[in-house]
């Protein structure tokens, strides 16, 4: 997966979980659970709508990298086809 | 049998005054089964639907959409026939009370007389004349019908002067700002002497019973002084995506049930700290293998292990109605969900001691979905028996609650932290959460909270039993 493609995934993700907020404006390095106020449900729907979107498998221990959007989309265009 | 009901509006939480039909699902004709989905219903908080508490065909729909009425007032009638069957019979209608409860779950206060309770044989009246006798406050029963068949027209109920102690009704005649402000000052109205006509509680009347101190009342009455008043009630339009209006609604609810609890509810707290070390590691094997999914969170754990210890102190899981505890039948764990834009709401999850770990995750995330669509049940707005709050997720270590009337318990969880603590003579880092109880010392003692603290303990250090 490109990181463009990785990044658009990312970005319609999370306007699902937050869908009053401006994804796209977001500093690629930001905590997203902080700047969108995303509590653990949000976050845990927000991985799987990747993981799903993505057929990539994202493991528990995976979660921090995506903490942030850059974080999120670099591990996307790595691991997934 | 023609058996008719009314729908009417639910009271759909303590805190609920009024609502509008924000749409209907059915129309005249329509087959409607008990449980069924019927109404869209916009109060101050969500957007709600409704269930009919009925089986039988929706005969007609009282209030279009967007009106705003008081809690109680009839919206639709359901007949337990279809309508085809029942032409305008000659024969009186055997005696039905004319309206059901709406809020079966809600514990019913004994000593308030069933609405319409004398089984006197009620004469024929089509359900807009009934809806009107029962604005009026008139005992439909001893109206004598000129109609055909000595049927009651609208004009009879219209020439019956309503009595002055309206006996067919346990409501107090109220004006609407005088209902408003008894809200406020948390008067009981069947404690207030009216000097309007016909002995309607004026607004004048209310601030004088507040000032010799007429004493809180019990949340039934918050319900009954918010049912239809004999007046002409102020009605207006909700406006559409008036999102500030809202907002500020929501505000007003949830200071009204807040200043409702602190002022009523004599508030004790504990706390416990409680190491999750055994329970994160279960929980992290067990979603090792699993597609994200079906994966747990803690707070299912924790949820759950509330609602397991509630089942096991009973005490604290259910209602303080009329001065005395009435309990829940199971646990109805109320959520506290914050809304995305400010204000908060509290569903039930539906018998949360009894679901399978998996069921309550699953519940639970279309419980909070569904809060933040604006699409919950009325049911999982009036049944909670017990709330939960849980503020990890912002970081806070503590939070002490304020109970929800008329529950008697609420649950806080903080966030799980790594700190320093001591197991078997060793110093190690655990990840430990900070539980809280708000009892309602009405209800309970700390020993009995105390208990439910030490439940909830045990329950999270055998994971594998919740």
């Amino acid at each position: 997966m490109t990181p463009q493609q990785a990044r658009e995934l990312i970005t319609s993700a999370l306007s699902q979980v937050a869908p009053d907020t401006d994804p796209a404006a977001l500093p690629r390095d930001a905590d997203i659970r902080d700047a969108l106020e995303l509590d653990s449900l949000d976050f845990l729907t927000y991985v799987q709508t990747l993981s799903e979107s993505s057929g990539c498998r994202i493991e528990e221990d995976d979660y921090p990298a995506f903490a942030t959007i850059a974080g999120g989309a670099d591990f996307l265009a790595v691991h997934a086809t | 049998m023609n058996e008719r009901a009314e729908f009417v509006m639910p009271s759909l939480g303590a805190d609920m005054e009024s609502g509008a039909v924000a749409e209907w699902l059915v129309k005249p004709g329509d087959r409607v089964r008990k449980g069924d989905v019927i109404a869209v219903i916009d109060t101050d908080k969500a957007t709600i639907e409704v269930e009919s508490f009925h089986t039988g065909t929706v005969e007609s729909l009282l209030v279009g959409t967007g009106r705003r009425v008081p809690v109680g007032t009839a919206l639709a009638v359901i007949v337990g026939t279809p309508p085809a069957a029942e032409p305008v019979s000659p024969e009186p209608v055997p005696a039905r009370p004319l309206r059901k409860r709406a809020r079966p779950r809600r514990p019913t206060p004994a000593r308030l007389p069933t609405p319409n309770a004398p089984h006197v044989p009620s004469p024929v009246a089509s359900p807009l004349v009934r809806h009107l006798a029962e604005q009026r406050g008139v005992d439909i029963a001893r109206v004598r019908g000129t109609g055909p068949h000595g049927r009651v027209t609208r004009a009879d109920v219209e020439h019956v002067e309503p009595p002055p102690q309206a006996k067919v009704s346990p409501r107090a005649k109220a004006s609407p700002l005088a209902r408003r402000l008894a809200a406020q000052f948390g008067v009981d109205l069947a404690d207030v002497h009216g000097t309007g006509r016909a002995g309607a509680i004026r607004a004048q009347d209310v601030r004088e019973a507040a000032e010799r101190g007429a004493g809180p009342r019990p949340p039934e009455a918050v319900e009954e002084a918010a049912r239809p008043p004999a007046e002409p009630v102020e009605v207006r339009a909700v406006p559409e995506a008036d999102l500030e209006r809202r907002r500020e609604a929501m505000r007003q609810a949830i200071a009204r049930a807040m200043a409702k609890s602190k002022r009523e509810i004599p508030h004790y707290y504990l706390s416990a700290t409680v190491d999750l070390t055994g329970a994160l590691a279960w929980l992290r094997e067990r979603n090792r293998d699993l597609p994200v999914s079906r994966r747990l969170l803690p707070a299912a754990l924790l949820l759950k292990a509330a609602a397991r210890a509630a089942a096991e102190v009973p005490r604290l899981n259910g209602f303080w109605v009329d001065d005395a505890f009435v309990p829940g039948k199971a646990v109805h764990l109320g959520v506290a969900i914050s809304l995305k834009g400010g204000g908060l709401i509290a569903p039930a999850l539906h018998d949360a001691a009894r679901l399978a770990i998996e069921d309550l995750m699953a519940a639970l995330k279309d419980l909070v979905s569904r809060a933040r669509t604006g699409r919950l049940r009325g049911a999982e707005m009036t049944e909670a028996t017990i709330t939960v709050t849980n503020l990890g997720d912002q970081g806070v270590e503590a939070v002490h609650g304020v109970i929800y009337p008329p529950q008697v318990a609420l649950v806080g969880f903080g966030k799980i932290l790594d700190r320093p603590w001591a197991v078997d003579g060793l110093l190690g880092v655990r990840p430990l959460v900070t539980v809280t109880l708000a009892a309602d010392h009405r209800a309970t003692d700390g020993y009995t909270g105390g208990r439910f603290l030490g439940i909830v303990d045990r329950l999270l250090n055998q994971p594998e039993t919740l």
